[in-house]
């Protein structure tokens, strides 16, 4: 268990060390929303390559409409979102924003000729349109596993996004944010398939929603308990009560996924559930880790610690 | 520690990051022993780079009515009120440290954020699209978004007027010199004689603030001698580049993006085709 911060930890008029993230809700939506494009564009994958026509639309298209909302809503959180393009001068390993950017670029392109496959049907068969209706559901096919190739690195570096950043709470989580959001991302998917696919098909969505919720619910705990005074902030507060929201919906989910074998209505609910434990998990991770920003302890006293146990590691400190 | 990367350890940054011949790496000293808190460099800062208002604030905090570096405070001098018996000011200009390993230049997305050949960080302000990523990756708190304009500003070690041979605006400014400006290896030296000075002349708090080219961000190029802890100005005690993690951190995710596909495939591997059905 963590120990409360001592009494004495000095700051400045108890003004934060470093700066809180200045991003609006819009990000903590994205991590759901690019979460789910990913989740939905493997679930379309394993759906095609099984024949599950049904299941694969719902994932392709969703895969689709949530990418597109993603980037959306990357750009209106830009302080100059005129100069989105920028993002596109340069690709920096060292960036994680930057190999965000062109994973879902990449990603974005691939999922919507995939979703474009689903609609060829209704175009119609004669002329120019007609030849883009004949070549459309291969393309699609290709884009859609394209899509799903790329969908664990759109999964999983959000993790990365916010851990590689002086946020106490969210870089000392760096072991555990990816796996955390990539569970998140198959669960939220899955509730997406739970709610639109009939339950013949729906049998891989619903090992799906357990295998990723058990996966975002031992990450959640992993945050509350194992980062000493950094997990206060998981904890406490709106984050806390967000992330406890998060475990109780997922569970109940979870719970769902397993009974609504035979009932649309209960598949349906359970879904609902999944997709709600997703984004309160997500908004909770995010606030959490502004909260660790804005008290100055969350920054002081764990390097005060590393840096007594190291010892004076030069003659005029300390 | 960990050795020598571009990512984290001791180096000169500026052929890090690719001058084949630059001149000597410059930065600041800031001796807070002889700061008499008249904040001249505040203002000549705002002044040469027209770095707006922020209107008329009284924080109630000391002389402090500047209250941090912000996008539209680029040096900022903290007053602190100490009774330790005796009542005392400690007064400091903080400053961007112009990290070796600057963790804001390193999640710059755009290439807005650049290495000069002086070794210092600047914001290209017709690049920047305010993605913000910089903001919370500083270990010091120092680069921020400007309200109404969008983008991320901070000190250019006044990199228009160092490229013409001429001292920053705000060591120009300072009267007793407490803000030094210079090549850092020189500085560097200057700093160890005046620690040295102050230690037998009876102040043993006196030390130096990131100096050390061993420390977690590979030494800053302002750096400072302070007259008690760190956290006490409002400075990190031990910061570390995010960065350095960063490594160990792409492994964690493709770990985890390994644990993705095995969950796919293993969710539709066990389920008899629909279709397929007897």
């Amino acid at each position: 268990m963590s120990e409360p911060a001592p009494s004495g930890s000095a700051s400045y008029y108890g003004r934060p060390v470093i700066k809180a993230p200045v991003w609006g809700r819009a990000i903590p939506t994205y991590l759901f929303t690019g979460g789910l494009a990913a989740g939905a564009a493997l679930l379309a994958a394993g759906a095609d390559l099984t024949g599950r026509p049904v299941l694969r639309r719902t994932g392709r298209v969703t895969a689709a409409g949530a990418v597109g909302a993603s980037i959306c809503l990357l750009v209106s959180d830009l302080g100059r979102p005129d100069r989105f393009h920028h993002l596109l001068r340069v690709a920096k390993p060292t960036s994680p924003l930057s190999v965000g950017t062109w994973v879902i670029t990449a990603f974005g392109t691939a999922s919507g000729v995939a979703a474009a496959g689903e609609f060829a049907s209704r175009l119609p068969r004669r002329g120019p349109l007609g030849t883009l209706g004949t070549l459309l559901p291969p393309a699609g096919r290709v884009a859609g596993l394209a899509a799903a190739g790329l969908a664990p690195a759109l999964a999983t570096y959000t993790g990365v996004l916010l851990a590689d950043t002086a946020v106490p709470s969210w870089h000392e989580a760096y072991p555990h944010l990816p796996r955390l959001f990539g569970g998140s991302a198959l669960a939220s998917a899955a509730g997406v398939a739970l709610i639109a696919a009939p339950l013949a098909e729906a049998e891989p969505a619903r090992r799906l929603a357990l295998a990723g919720m058990a996966l975002e619910l031992a990450g959640t705990r992993t945050l509350e308990r194992r980062l000493d005074l950094l997990s206060e902030p998981y904890r406490n507060g709106r984050a806390g009560r967000l992330l406890r929201a998060g475990r109780v919906l997922g569970a109940a989910g979870m719970a769902g996924a397993v009974l609504g074998r035979r009932s649309r209505i209960v598949a349906a609910l359970s879904g609902v559930a999944l997709l709600a434990a997703s984004v309160a998990t997500r908004f909770a991770i995010y606030e959490a880790g502004v909260a660790s920003a804005t008290d100055p302890k969350y920054t002081v006293t764990p390097q005060r610690e590393r840096r007594d146990q190291r010892g004076p590691s030069s003659p005029h400190l300390g | 520690m960990d050795g020598t990367t571009s990512l984290s350890g001791p180096l000169d940054p500026a052929p890090d990051a690719g001058y084949p011949d630059p001149p000597p790496r410059m930065g600041f000293f800031t001796d807070t022993s002889v700061c008499i808190g008249c904040k001249a460099c505040e203002v000549a800062c705002k002044e040469w780079n027209e770095v707006p208002a922020t209107g008329l604030d009284l924080l109630g905090t000391s002389f402090d009515n500047t209250g941090a570096l912000t996008a539209n405070s680029w040096r900022h001098v903290a007053f602190v009120e100490q009774r330790r018996p005796d009542f005392r000011w400690l007064m400091m200009s903080d400053v961007c440290k112009h990290c070796t390993h600057a963790a804001c230049l390193d999640v710059c997305p755009t290439g807005a954020l650049f290495r000069t050949e002086f070794g210092t960080v600047v914001i290209q302000e017709d690049i920047c699209n305010g993605c913000g990523y910089c903001i919370p990756a500083c270990p010091y708190g120092v680069v921020d978004q400007r309200e109404g304009d969008g983008r991320a500003w901070k000190c250019t070690l006044c990199y228009d007027r160092v490229g013409v041979g001429k001292t920053p605006a705000c060591a120009q400014a300072c009267p007793t010199e407490s803000i030094q400006f210079g090549p850092l290896d020189e500085l560097r030296e200057r700093a160890e004689r005046r620690i040295e000075r102050l230690h037998s002349d009876g102040v043993p708090e006196a030390r130096l603030y990131g100096h050390d080219p061993g420390d977690g961000v590979g030494g800053d190029g302002a750096f400072f001698l302070l007259l008690d802890e760190p956290e006490v100005y409002g400075l990190p005690p031990d910061p570390v580049v995010t960065t350095r993690d960063l490594p160990r951190m792409w492994r964690r995710a493709g770990l985890a993006a390994l644990t993705v596909v095995a969950a796919v495939a293993a969710a539709f591997a066990g389920c008899s085709s629909p279709g397929r059905r007897s």
